[in-house]
């Protein structure tokens, strides 16, 4: 069964809030989702192109004041 | 295809040193096949008693700042998520007269010239 889970690297500086997914993709099943919250404005695009090489599905990027969340289902 | 890259740091500075970690962990993350030559003052923050590394300007002791992933985690990530291999510069630890109890454990096995040369052949290369 898919789960969504919900990672808050607010306050973490580049490549920090990359890491907290790619080390929570690691733990995650094929389908779940992983939302991130970030305030590294820099992760707006990076974590789109990190998902994009990586094979996984970017599912949605939405800025709420100064936090973006990135949702990422994983896809293998 | 996964890329081929080398980063070189010589440099033991704050701020190069991040720079490199950064480029490690986010490429071995990525899926590129990443290794990182460390010679001259960038081994000394990895060798046992020979101190960190040094703020060169401003922005090492921003680095300090919390929420800044530091250096020594980030190739951390680097070998334990994407295998990058962490090789100190045998010259640099004969030098220094550094056994091999005194290195980080995150280092692998000390390396020559000729033999990163060759394991760097068609890799893009970055100098820190």
């Amino acid at each position: 069964m898919s789960a969504t889970k919900v990672i808050d690297a607010r306050n973490t500086f580049c490549p920090g809030p990359l890491m907290e997914l790619i080390t929570h993709m690691r733990l995650a099943h094929v389908g779940d989702v992983v939302e991130l919250l970030s305030t590294d404005s820099g992760s707006a695009t990076d974590i789109p192109e990190w998902t994009k090489k990586v094979g996984h599905e970017m599912l949605g990027i939405e800025q709420q004041g100064d936090t973006w969340h990135l949702k990422v289902r994983k896809a293998k | 295809m996964p890329r081929k890259i080398s980063l070189v740091c010589v440099s033991g500075t704050h701020e190069k040193l991040q720079m490199a970690a950064m480029f490690a962990s986010v490429a071995a993350a990525s899926g590129d096949d990443v290794s990182v030559f460390l010679s001259m003052n960038a081994v000394l923050p990895f060798v046992k008693g020979r101190g960190e590394a040094l703020d060169e300007g401003p922005f090492g002791a921003l680095l300090g700042t919390k929420g800044v992933p530091p250096y020594r985690d980030l190739f951390q990530m680097a070998a334990e998520i994407g295998g990058a291999r962490i090789q100190p510069c045998s010259m640099a630890l004969d030098l220094i007269k550094a056994e091999a109890g005194d290195l980080d454990p995150m280092l692998g096995p000390p390396t020559g010239l000729t033999k990163f040369l060759s394991d760097a052949e068609g890799a893009q290369v970055f100098t820190f």
